[in-house]
């Protein structure tokens, strides 16, 4: 019943944050950034179901939302499909292929999964890199503008008022998951998988619902993105941002819905910043990583909410 | 057909071996502490890219690479000193991402202090091709080929006849128990960073002269490296080795005969399917895990 309550006040807690920061936020360069950690905060939500809930590292996912983005761009450019078909369709066969692979590569752990997810990203961005005439190769291609229903979201605020939506009902979704008695498989799953497996629970078939329901929630971020910026290229699919989402993960805090959104606004932020320093956004993220790792292997969240409730104890 | 097939092998072996030297590094950390070191590739940089500034100002050769190789081996034992160390208990996957932050600080820091430039290294003796067998062959590869051999030897001789190695061998195969008998496994842990430090940059600065190098020049390398690595199943030098000339061999290959554009997604195409079908590696021992 309390585990209910905290849930929902935290949904709602987000809920009023989202609907209040247009107000606080002084220009659209604020609002900008704003869409951009709402729409990394979705990916690193499904990543961090993953992760933090099952246990399984993956140095690909960036691969995902590089299909979803891709897919949409080519179906509307070359096709003229509607925008809206086109995230679907980028979304199903992002979930195809991740449904197709994630026996084989659920099997292995450790290093040997580090390697496979991380080589699956490789080559989804090699793809993307060589298939110039789908997808203009390294040179990048425009995407056109979103339209539904004959109505195009346009401006600063339309699109943030969509990725917040989205983003709420991402954290939603994720929350029921989680006090799901499938949510609670899969953290028997991160706890021990033999354990798991002996007192019944069908590991492999929960563990590959996971892989591609965060496969696809990357995908449709992906797609969005690729509407809202308007032009694309193949450095997003990389290796690079795939530790970014590992990185906004972990810093936010493993298991945590809200550590992933407090670790992509983090991380998104801190590029920004540190913009004039040449060079130095990389040292510095990789610092944190370090530090992070070293000092809150938890992660952010959970190691301030640790904190709070050791406090709140002393005080009764 | 023969001579552009021995062409093909001829440049499959140079680049294999260079593969072979990072995933030597890999397993030599892999089997003394489980971690997969995400910053081999940055020691392989680290080795080329001081050894061509130091050529670079007018430094002899010989001198310009012992203070390379040196150099970089000291950043391995910092590095584990640093970060490692104070993780040591940590679980698998945080001592990966830990990896990886020092991978890109070391990235960056490079970056920062020596250039975006690209970097070149004179061939270590000369670059008249030499015809061997109806296909030409640069000297320089005859370096890479035959450093990696005499590297693989006196790895062979380290961990089978001093002391020092029989104690990092020992500490792999069981931690407690080298503990038990006396050993520093907390020395033997720094010793295996500082080690493939060492071999990073020796593989780094050995394909300098061939491949140029930059600051970012490790990512690819060190990637392919952990490909080799896991082909050869993390055991032993054998493995790496094999797995790195394995790897080196096919891409070329793929490069000459189907498509030189889809070259660099040979080796993860590769060890997807390895390990779909074989989750240990080609050379992987069977080992059932505990629980």
């Amino acid at each position: 019943m309390k585990m209910m309550q905290s849930r929902h006040a935290g949904l709602l807690v987000l809920a009023v944050v989202l609907a209040l920061l247009p107000l606080v936020l002084p220009n659209s360069f604020y609002v900008d950034v704003a869409i951009k950690i709402a729409l990394n905060a979705i990916v690193v939500i499904g990543l961090n179901l993953l992760m933090g809930y099952t246990g399984q590292i993956s140095l690909g996912h960036a691969g995902f939302v590089g299909m979803g983005a891709y897919g949409s761009a080519a179906l509307t450019t070359h096709f003229n499909w509607p925008p809206m078909l086109a995230l679907l369709a980028g979304a199903a066969a992002t979930g195809l292929l991740a449904f197709a692979l994630a026996r084989p590569i659920l099997k292995l752990k450790g290093h040997t999964l580090a390697m496979a997810t991380l080589g699956l990203g490789i080559i989804i961005s090699i793809v993307i890199n060589n298939e110039a005439q789908w997808t203009g190769g390294p040179d990048g291609m425009s995407v056109p503008s979103f339209t539904l229903f004959g109505l195009t979201i346009a401006g600063e605020m339309a699109w943030y008022a969509v990725a917040a939506v989205l983003l709420l009902i991402t954290t939603w979704l994720a929350l029921n998951l989680i006090d799901s008695p499938v949510g609670r498989a899969l953290q028997a799953i991160h706890g021990s998988e033999v354990a798991a497996r002996v007192s019944g629970v069908d590991t492999t078939r929960f563990k590959v619902r996971v892989f591609v329901l965060s496969a696809v929630m990357a995908s449709i971020a992906g797609s969005v993105n690729a509407h809202y910026v308007g032009f694309l290229t193949p450095g997003i699919a990389g290796f690079f941002p795939s530790i970014e989402l590992v990185t906004m993960v972990v810093v936010g805090g493993m298991a945590s819905v809200f550590g992933s959104i407090v670790g992509a606004a983090l991380l998104t932020v801190l590029p920004q910043l540190l913009q004039t320093f040449e060079g130095w956004e990389v040292v510095v993220f990789g610092m944190i990583l370090m530090a992070t790792m070293i000092f809150l292997p938890k992660g952010l969240v959970p190691s301030i909410a640790q904190r709070l409730r050791a406090r709140a104890v002393k005080g009764a | 057909m023969l001579a552009q097939f021995l062409q093909f092998l001829y440049s499959g072996m140079t680049v294999g071996s260079a593969y072979a030297l990072a995933a030597l590094g890999f397993t030599i950390i892999y089997n003394t502490s489980g971690v997969i070191n995400f910053a081999q590739g940055e020691f392989i940089m680290l080795g080329g890219m001081f050894a061509a500034l130091l050529a670079g100002g007018g430094m002899p050769l010989p001198l310009a690479i012992a203070i390379a190789v040196v150099a970089t081996g000291l950043v391995g034992l910092v590095m584990e000193k640093a970060v490692i160390e104070p993780a040591q208990n940590a679980h698998v996957v945080t001592l990966i991402i830990i990896t990886i932050g020092a991978s890109l600080t070391l990235r960056g820091l490079v970056q920062i202090f020596l250039g975006k430039a690209t970097h070149s290294l004179p061939p270590f003796s000369g670059d008249k091709p030499i015809e061997f067998l109806g296909a030409s062959l640069l000297p320089q590869s005859l370096w890479v080929l035959g450093v990696t051999l005499a590297v693989v030897g006196a790895l062979a001789w380290f961990f089978g006849r001093t002391l020092l190695g029989k104690a990092m061998l020992a500490t792999s195969h069981n931690k407690l128990a080298a503990q038990l008998v006396g050993i520093n496994t907390r020395v033997v842990l720094l010793l295996s960073f500082g080690l493939s430090a060492l071999l990073g940059a020796l593989g780094g600065i050995l394909v300098a002269p061939i491949t140029y190098t930059s600051y970012d020049a490790g990512i690819m390398l060190g990637l392919k490296g952990f490909v080799a690595a896991v082909l050869g199943g993390l055991g032993g030098g054998v493995g790496a080795v094999a797995g790195g000339l394995i790897l080196g061999i096919i891409e070329a290959m793929t490069a000459g005969y189907i498509s030189s554009s889809y070259k660099d997604a040979v080796p993860f195409v590769v060890i997807l399917v390895i390990l779909f079908f074989m989750p240990r590696g080609l050379f992987g021992a069977k080992i059932s895990e505990r629980v």
